[in-house]
């Protein structure tokens, strides 16, 4: 699958921002020792990532300025079920992140707390279903991609919240998190890879074109001389030469960012500050690494009308 | 609405495509880029068309592929287009409506003033039968020609898709599948007409209809035997092979 630079903004600034969300919103409703100033900032930046993340999901569309329309569709659609839910969020989102600035009433801005913790796991969980109910490629059509998503959610968040730390909060608990979030990918990952390489390709050549009685199936003509929409977008396959490249720096990065996380929740001061900074970069180069590879090593069936013998 | 109608009419339009008799001349696939250029689905556009590189949206591809080895193997013109299916995820990640299934007749279309251009609908068919199209920007497929053959400006014989009407190999027919008395599904039933990807749970409603066994050997079109075993030639062989 072609990986648009659009998408895998998106995927990646949205998820951390909601992730951040997540935490800040219930850190808040239980009570953490956050500062105003933290907690202003950190929802802030949560917004301002997510509204980054919607705006360039609507660059990859042909007719941005009728986005709006797929907040009709949830009742089939999960791509409508994502816009729903993020548009829903921004309600108590907004509420919440009010809250640090003007006095509220106490029980409105914890329940708008909780209210917009609940919306973003609800959007990263559609945003992962959009990929994962697709049953034309079997590397997005697996049970594992749903909590890959939120696990980097959880991850990016808690990143992003310990990097925020020196604004004014005395917990530790985002250091772990990200600690924890990135260990748990760490396992899943390779997980995920082993049970891919494992799994048997469900449709070949011959089940594509129903030859396979006469035996095996290849192309000989093409059916266009030039390049077409379906070979663009579905078939891209640069990635994969350098896929075991890619997945070994994808695990040194997710490595440092565990270790630098680490290393920041047990020094203080400046270190710990750089620290977390320096995690934090680990982090996002990790995220973006993981998206790209999630779109180029995709491999969809439509790929085996034009040569690919299996997918 | 891009959920599937819950009671469909009991009738499902769809082809059922000769792979014995296509003789991949692209004549379909041209009448099919003609015609719909002018009708439904207008204009179906080209980027740089005489360019070096030319970019456009096709709703109906020709593929040719050998199958098998040797005396056994063949050449197999393999015409690609929307197979309606019966449950297509096409039309269910929709997020905008634009995509959906006619309960009337089973046609999948796409009401393009309502479509963004996100692609999700491509990515979800096995079968590549949605094309961007690079003018519109908004998704294009195979309409079954439905200003075609419900067109009483027509000449009844005319109200059949483009492609069919234009085979030359008659290769190509048009008919409702789900009636089992049919033209169309007497001719799969007969032929043992196929689905492509049905481990996909597609179900599509187009048929393929599979290349009937070379008959070269068993017919004596073949070559007579060089090296004669018994008889006068076989003697006469032996004798002069020596």
């Amino acid at each position: 699958m072609h990986p648009a630079a659009s998408v895998i903004l998106f995927t990646a600034s949205s998820g951390a921002g909601y992730g951040l969300l997540f935490l800040i919103a219930l850190a808040a409703a239980f009570g953490l020792p956050l500062n105003s100033l933290y907690g202003a900032a950190a929802s802030f930046l949560a917004l301002g990532l997510i509204s980054t993340g919607l705006l360039a999901s609507t660059f990859h569309l042909g007719h941005p300025e009728r986005a709006w329309r797929a907040l009709s569709q949830w009742r089939s659609s999960w791509l409508s079920r994502e816009g729903v839910a993020a548009v829903a969020t921004y309600l108590p989102a907004g509420i919440f992140l009010l809250g640090w600035l003007f006095p509220l009433p106490e029980a409105l801005w914890k329940a708008s707390a909780l209210l917009a913790a609940l919306g973003a796991v609800a959007t990263v969980i559609c945003t992962g279903k959009i990929y994962a109910s697709l049953k034309t490629i079997r590397q997005w059509h697996h049970p594992l991609v749903v909590p890959v998503y939120l696990l980097w959610g959880l991850a990016t968040g808690a990143l992003l919240a310990a990097a925020l730390g020196p604004l004014g909060t005395a917990t530790d608990s985002f250091g772990y998190l990200a600690a924890g979030g990135l260990a748990a990918l760490l396992l899943v990952k390779p997980l995920y890879w082993s049970s891919l390489a494992s799994a048997k390709p469900g449709s070949t050549a011959e089940t594509a074109t129903g030859l396979g009685g006469i035996g095996k199936v290849r192309p000989l003509d093409y059916a266009h001389t030039a390049r077409n929409y379906v070979m663009e977008e579905m078939g891209y396959r640069v990635a994969r030469k350098h896929a075991r490249r890619l997945r070994g720096a994808l695990l040194v990065s997710l490595c440092l960012a565990l270790l630098l996380s680490l290393g920041a929740t047990l020094t203080a001061g400046w270190l710990s500050g750089g620290l977390a900074l320096l995690a934090l970069a680990c982090g996002l180069l990790g995220v973006a690494l993981e998206r790209w590879l999630f779109f180029a090593e995709a491999e969809h069936k439509v790929t085996l009308y034009y040569g690919a013998t299996a997918a | 609405m891009t959920s599937l109608p819950d009671n469909p009419s009991g009738k499902q339009l769809g082809l059922v495509i000769d792979l014995d008799t296509c003789v991949g001349c692209q004549a379909c696939v041209v009448s099919c880029k003609e015609w719909n250029t002018g009708g439904y689905p207008a204009p179906l556009t080209d980027i740089s068309p005489y360019g070096p590189e030319p970019l456009g949206a096709w709703l109906n591809r020709v593929h040719s592929y050998e199958a098998g080895e040797g005396a056994a193997g063949r050449t197999v013109h393999f015409p690609r287009s929307c197979l309606h299916c019966a449950k297509p995820d096409c039309v269910t990640v929709c997020p905008t409506g634009a995509s959906y299934k006619r309960a009337e007749d089973g046609i999948v279309l796409v009401d393009e003033d309502l479509c963004i251009g996100c692609g999700l609908c491509a990515w979800a068919c096995p079968y590549g039968a949605r094309e961007m199209d690079p003018g519109e920007k908004v998704m294009k497929k195979c309409t079954l020609c439905v200003d075609r053959i419900y067109n009483e400006n027509l000449p009844e014989a005319d109200r059949q898709p483009a492609c069919v009407k234009a085979c030359p190999s008659h290769a190509r027919h048009f008919g409702d599948l789900a009636d089992p008395e049919s033209e169309v599904s007497i001719l799969v039933a007969a032929r043992g007409g196929y689905d492509l990807m049905p481990e996909l749970g597609y179900q599509p409603s187009n048929k393929y209809l599979p290349p009937r066994a070379s008959r070269a050997q068993e017919d004596g079109r073949m070559l007579e035997d060089a090296k004669p075993e018994g008889g006068f030639l076989g003697w006469l062989d032996d004798l002069l092979s020596r």
